[in-house]
């Protein structure tokens, strides 16, 4: 418990810097380091009784996070007022600028027009609290529905598919005998495991329920079936439905036996359809198919590679399913290979080997490169450039040659354009620029100058792309998220699980406590006004007094005065930079900043600061901020 | 405010002024209480009440009345002095010399604040005025020590502890802590500040893991001027740390100390430490770890030594007219042959007298009014079809989760029969929602009521006013966040308790605040009803838990010794005890009768946000941030089990209908089922556990754990078993 958690008693205090700033702020001019160090001592230790106090208010509210109204309220039990107008945001970012050897931490406020305000829509009224009542657990077991978290979470799958020895945590142990004690027979079984020495692979039970036992026919039945519609609804349940981990090693055979049996039947409509299930599975976010593979693999494999996938190989575009079956394959190459199943070089072994032999019909052929095109640049790169010659001399010799079958030519054919396909890209990133013909014709033979033109076409291509790239960059990286949505539309998004407690999707979005206005989508460029000067200077004096009148003594900290809501934040960070010694003026850097929280009472504020400021320190203010900008845009888009 | 003599006078000076002006009022309602104060359902109960209550009263008891004739005589407050004198039937002169005595006996810290604040009365609560005191209290450091000894003398120690046999190590190492804290405070309090701050430097690290909180609070006091004011302090100053330790160790130290002459600890051990010593065995490290933890060392043993009625009342017979219509309601089940029988022998086992039971009107209850018969009925009714839960019988559980809460949900409570449930909030505000498709409505306007027809059947049901009907309510009231909340058991009222350091009282029938119950000053953290309804308990920052009753704004009783807040407050199922947990991370059990402390249990490593009792009334579980829950025998004042499997503060706890499952609610999104029946049945209770407090602990929490059930990211804040044992959680939804 706590003995991890320990660390190291603290005992910092705020620099005797930060002190003199805040005399300064005040109009205290000089103020001796013994005082200042005093002072800070002070300081330090009243705010971190306020901040235990505070804590005692965050754990009463339930909360993890501590609020700025659980610092108000331990003030209220010291007797001092509250610091009024702050809200807790999510998250205060807190900016960071150096120059001049001091460095400087800063709360980023932006200005904001009052009109803008005035002119903006109000934003929607936050939905009001309501109760939703669902099914934790019935008689013991914990039902697989969306409003639970999912039985067996993804990481668990993964652990007990690589390391199937390793004891399972306490609590999934419990479950586990649970289950079993639900059934009856397996209770002994249980409880001897939990005591035993023995360590024994925990023995999965993969008795469903009679609604998962429904679920599961519904399901099947809608994905071999003829209505299209209900195809696409199972796809989908299967494909986020939290609670399927049950029925996965079902799911697996009804589509490895779906698979044998129709390729043997040639029926072409059924293997997509199953491909279609594969690919629903390894989308769901909940499901980890490692333990499946076995069945699932060469399920798919054989819709890559099969001699003949349909009825009348000439007219039936087998050579879809091929490509679909071969993206998959890539697909579980990549999440499930490591080094110890080697899934990917066994894969690409087989497909090689296949293509290698002459003998192989052009359908396999076709699935093979089209197998280990989906595995890469790098994998075409090794093992399909240089064969390209080879293939090149095959596909003329049917061509060209005399006419053997229709079928032979058809596949030569598709051969061909995906040869020319897959390698023009990876051609067009490893050749240098002028694309000859008779140079590609010596390099690759028979495909050579089809290459070339493929090749100049995917260069322009790419040049095409890359400014476009370019000027979106210019801008924010608007077009990045268009392209995955596409995939993110099908396979939720692969990190954190969308929470999905309520189907409506409208409450789901308010749901999620929204940083700042929602009614502004791009936040407007912020200014910040940052002033070099020298301790009291008249320019600094000017903006202090802005705040001065505002602020009270430091102790019971900046405390406005009740009517006013607003505030300008004065805070004062100098930097204590290694080399510095006491005697020779500090500069400091004070950022104005104001809530972002500005009523109508903002405009006069604002309007009164720019004319506190000398044109020099404006002009040092904006130099800032040009050096700024870069970080700032890329923190905008979150 | 008999908990003062109680602790004898170790409660903080401040703590005891706020409890004697208080007591100016509240002895009134003591000793009233026979005769008019409480509900006294007949005379005779009263005078049973005060016969038992003078019994009790020793010399001990005179001495306080004193002591607070004394205070009210200097407040000039002559008539309530002529009052007391009257009630307590003190002759008129017995006042003067005795009452000189009295204060003169009375410990430092009291008798200080009784002489130097003896004027502004209301001033006494403010916190700059009790530095007088503090400096009575700090007073005892200032004798001067070299400052650089200091180390030495502690290493010294150090080293002789780690050299002692094993056996005594454990024991003696309960020494560290204490004496490492007043030794730095002591260094603190004369200016010592480097020679203080390497002090804690040095020795920090070697204390235990769970005093790391009050260490982190030290460490940030590093100026006499600090000690002021600093609540935590005055605590560790004003009440002694007690230790228990076996006599064999105990002489090994002394020998030791006395050897070395090593002066300076030994005089804090005699000032600051209450060694309560024990003969026989030394104690095994794991048994000393059970037991410490608190903000005060250990409860002394004697503490516990008082007799708890922890016996269920018995329950009032009620003629059961129901037959004929439970005949009509259950006909499909066609066995009300077998149910007669069997209530027949409810009833009897019922007027069989626990012996452990406290007599049936012990203290005042309110009497059963028609309708509170008919939900006897009700629940007599349900019972009969309740789940038997068991290891191979786990419960269902409905969870309710709080949607578009935004991190506002501060409390939570179901009625009884699960048919309302309430939720408090950050905004201030009390939302109510009938979960039933019964909905909510309000009473007429007193206008329309004059309207309707009185002498008709359902005139309850006219009074009403369908325009009002709604799945919710919402009460406005409260001026700062709601952090406890809880149903009259009639379901007539609800208690709220808030930051703004009021309860209230709402009516569930008209939906407004019928009573704001001030004296609490700072936030009240927990409030809850009386299985009995009519009393309420409420606890809060200001250290104190307060008994009301809902027809009198002033407190009944105030049960005074915390250290820390009174984080939650819990009623005995018979009414008669009050179980009050606090942020000193004990768990006191307090008598309502005369509000003597009966039990403090320590083991906590945090503060306390949790207690249930068990329905039959025998355990006690406690849950804390610390995430482990304990539980307690209460007529033996011992730790009986240690529950371990939570990974965060557990902020519910509930048992079952029959008390054979506790289930658990805690931050870290889990909902946990334990084996209650195993857990209390493996007990031993051997004449020497039972004489000496020490106990063996298993460390069986695995076994124990029967099941774990996940939320979505949904803290559980509040459990609640129907009557039929389907447990009920309820959740703010933090997406």
């Amino acid at each position: 418990m706590a003995e991890e958690r320990r660390q190291k008693q603290c005992s910092v205090i705020l620099p005797t810097e930060s002190m003199k700033a805040m005399a300064e702020s005040v109009g205290v001019g000089q103020l001796q380091e013994e005082s200042c160090v005093a002072i800070s001592e002070e300081v330090s230790y009243r705010i971190k009784e306020i901040a235990q106090d505070a804590l005692k208010f965050m754990h009463h509210g339930k909360r993890r996070k501590l609020t700025t109204s659980d610092i108000d309220n331990a003030l209220k039990l010291k007797n001092v007022e509250p610091l009024y107008g702050f809200q807790s945001q999510e998250f205060i970012p807190f900016r960071f600028a150096s120059g001049g050897g001091r460095e400087l931490h800063f709360y980023e406020e932006r200005e904001v027009d009052l009109s803008d305000i005035i002119n903006t829509p109000l934003p929607r009224v936050p939905l009001d609290v309501s109760l939703k009542a669902h099914w934790l657990s019935i008689e013991g077991v914990q039902p697989a529905i969306p409003e639970n978290p999912p039985p067996a979470p993804k990481e668990q799958q993964k652990a007990e598919s690589t390391e199937p020895l390793k004891v399972a945590k306490p609590g999934q142990e419990e479950e586990a005998a649970i289950q079993g004690k639900s059934q009856g027979a397996t209770a002994a079984d249980g409880k001897g495991k939990e005591k035993g020495l023995i360590r024994l692979k925990p023995r999965s039970t993969h008795e469903l329920s009679v609604e998962q036992q429904l679920y599961y026919k519904e399901i099947t039945e809608a994905c071999v079936g003829s209505c299209e519609a209900k195809r696409a609804e199972a796809l989908q349940s299967i494909a986020t439905d939290p609670g399927l981990y049950q029925m996965l090693p079902r799911f697996s055979t009804f589509i490895s036996e779906g698979v044998r049996v129709n390729v043997v039947q040639n029926n072409l409509a059924l293997l997509i359809y199953l491909m279609r299930m594969v690919k629903a599975l390894m989308d769901n976010p909940t499901l980890y198919l490692e333990k499946y593979l076995h069945e699932l693999i060469p399920a798919v494999v054989t819709c890559i590679v099969s001699k003949q996938l349909c009825l009348r190989p000439d007219v039936d575009n087998h050579w879809a399913l091929r490509d679909f079956a071969a993206r998959l394959m890539a697909q579980s190459c990549k999440t499930f290979s490591t080094t110890t199943n080697n899934i990917q070089s066994r894969i690409t072994k087989t497909f090689t080997k296949s293509w290698l032999d002459d003998k192989t019909q052009w359908t396999t052929r076709y699935g093979c490169i089209a197998g280990l095109a989906e595995l890469g640049p790098d994998v075409i790169k090794t093992l399909i450039l240089p064969r390209l010659t080879v293939e090149g001399a095959r596909i003329k010799a049917v061509m060209e040659g005399p006419v053997v079958s229709n079928i032979d030519k058809i596949g030569a054919d598709h051969v061909q354009s995906l040869l020319l396909k897959h390698c023009a890209s990876v051609i067009a990133k490893i050749r240098p620029q002028p694309d000859n013909v008779e140079q590609y014709r010596t390099d690759y033979g028979y495909l050579g100058p089809m290459l070339c033109s493929h090749v100049m076409k995917a260069r322009t291509q790419a040049a095409l792309q890359a400014q476009q790239v370019n000027r979106t960059t210019l801008t924010i990286t608007q077009p990045r998220p268009t392209l995955s949505v596409s995939q993110s539309g099908l396979s939720g998004s692969t990190g954190p699980r969308t929470p999905s407690i309520i189907k409506v999707p409208s409450s789901l979005t308010l749901m999620s406590p929204r940083p700042g206005t929602p009614s502004q989508p791009s936040p407007p460029a912020t200014k910040y006004i940052v002033m070099a000067t020298s301790a009291g200077t008249a320019t600094t004096q000017q903006v202090i007094t802005l705040s001065s009148s505002q602020s009270a003594s430091p102790v019971t900290s900046t405390v406005p005065s009740a009517t006013s809501t607003l505030q300008p934040l004065v805070k004062l960070e100098s930097g204590s930079g290694p080399g510095l010694t006491g005697s020779r003026p500090l500069q400091k850097y004070i950022v104005v900043s104001l809530p972002s929280s500005a009523s109508s009472s903002l405009e006069p504020k604002s309007s009164v600061i720019p004319t506190s400021i000398s044109s020099t320190s404006l002009e040092a203010g904006m130099k800032m901020e040009r050096s700024e900008s870069p970080g700032a845009s890329t923190q905008s888009p979150h | 405010f008999r908990a003062v003599p109680d602790d004898g006078g170790l409660v903080d000076a401040d703590e005891d002024k706020d409890i004697k002006t208080e007591a100016s009022n509240d002895s009134w309602g003591n000793n009233n209480a026979n005769d008019g104060r409480l509900l006294s359902p007949s005379p005779g109960s009263s005078a049973s009440a005060g016969s038992n209550k003078s019994a009790a009263g020793a010399s001990e008891e005179q001495q306080t009345l004193l002591a607070v004739l004394q205070f009210l005589r200097k407040n000039k407050l002559t008539e309530s002095v002529e009052i007391l004198r009257r009630e307590a039937g003190l002759p008129e002169d017995s006042l003067e010399p005795k009452g000189a005595e009295s204060s003169g006996a009375g410990s430092g810290g009291a008798s200080g604040g009784v002489d130097l604040e003896g004027g502004d009365a209301s001033s006494l609560l403010t916190a700059g005025e009790d530095q007088p005191d503090v400096n009575v209290v700090l007073s005892a450091y200032s004798q001067q020590g070299d400052p650089a000894l200091y180390e030495v003398y502690y290493s010294g120690l150090k080293r002789f502890i780690e050299s002692v046999l094993d056996c005594h190590r454990a024991e003696l190492s309960q020494v560290f802590y204490p004496l490492f804290v007043h030794m730095y405070l002591e260094l603190v309090y004369n200016n010592h500040e480097s020679e203080a701050k390497a002090f804690f430097e040095k020795f920090s690290g070697d204390q235990e893991c769970y005093y790391e909180d009050d260490l982190r609070v030290l460490s940030s006091l590093t100026k006499k001027e600090h000690m002021r004011g600093n609540e935590t302090l005055l605590d560790f100053r004003t009440s002694k740390f007690v230790l228990r330790i076996s006599r064999d160790s105990y002489q090994l130290l002394k020998r030791h100390l006395q050897e070395r002459q090593n002066n300076q600890i030994w005089n804090i051990i005699q000032e600051h430490l209450y060694i309560d010593i024990f003969d026989g065995m030394p104690r095994s490290k794991s048994q000393i770890d059970a037991m410490s933890g608190s903000l005060a060392g250990e409860a002394k043993r004697e503490a516990n030594k008082a007799k708890v009625y922890y016996g269920l009342l018995k329950e009032p017979e009620i003629e059961l007219p129901l037959d004929d219509e439970d005949e009509e309601a259950e006909n499909e089940e066609g066995k009300p042959k077998k149910k007669k029988p069997k209530k027949d022998s409810l009833g009897s086992k019922s007027k069989k007298q626990d012996p452990n039971a406290p007599s049936q009107n012990r203290i005042p209850l309110p009497e059963l009014k028609d309708s509170d018969k008919l939900d006897k009925i009700m629940y007599m009714k349900e019972a009969t079809k309740r789940i038997r839960l068991g290891p191979d019988n786990l419960p269902s559980i409905c969870f309710y989760s709080f949607l578009n809460a935004y991190q506002g949900l501060t409390a939570v409570d179901f009625t009884d029969d699960s048919s309302l449930i309430a939720g408090g909030f950050a905004d201030s505000t009390v939302r109510v929602w009938s979960v039933t498709p019964k909905k909510l409505r309000k009473v007429k306007s007193a206008a329309d009521l004059n309207l309707i027809d009185k002498e008709s059947d359902d005139v309850l049901e006219r009074i009403m006013d369908e325009k009002t009907a709604s799945e919710s309510k919402i009460l406005c009231g409260h001026s700062g966040p709601v952090y406890g909340i809880s149903f009259s058991p009639d379901r007539n009222y609800l208690l709220s308790s808030s930051e703004d350091g009021t309860v209230r009282l709402w009516s569930l029938q008209t939906f407004t605040c019928l009573v704001g119950y001030k004296g609490h000053n700072y936030p009240v953290w927990d409030t809850q009803f009386s299985p009995h309804g009519y009393y309420f308990v409420s606890g809060g920052h200001d250290r104190v838990a307060r008994l009301w009753a809902t027809d009198h704004y002033q407190p009944l009783r105030m049960f005074s010794g915390h250290l820390a807040d009174v984080t939650c407050t819990r009623f005995h199922p018979n009414s008669n005890y009050v179980a009050t947990g606090s942020s000193d991370r004990t768990i006191r059990l307090w008598d309502v009768l005369n509000g003597n402390c009966v039990r403090i249990f320590t083991g906590h490593k945090g503060p306390i946000h949790a207690l249930a009792f068990s329905p039959n009334g025998k355990f006690l579980a406690s849950g804390a941030t610390d995430g482990r829950v304990l539980l307690w025998d209460i007529g033996h004042g011992l730790m009986v089990g240690e529950l371990k499997g939570h990974t965060d503060t557990i902020y519910s706890l509930r048992f079952s209908r029959d008390g054979e499952i506790l289930a658990s609610g805690s931050m870290d999104n889990t909902v946990r089922l334990w084996d209650a029946t195993k857990a209390f049945d493996d007990l031993e209770t051997d004449d020497f556990t039972a004489a000496t407090g020490h106990i063996h602990l298993q460390d069986n929490s695995q076994e124990l754990l029967l099941g774990t059930y996940m939320t979505k990211s949904t803290p559980v804040i509040h459990l609640h078993f129907t009557r039929r044992n389907l447990l009920l959680a309820a959740g703010a939804y933090n997406p």
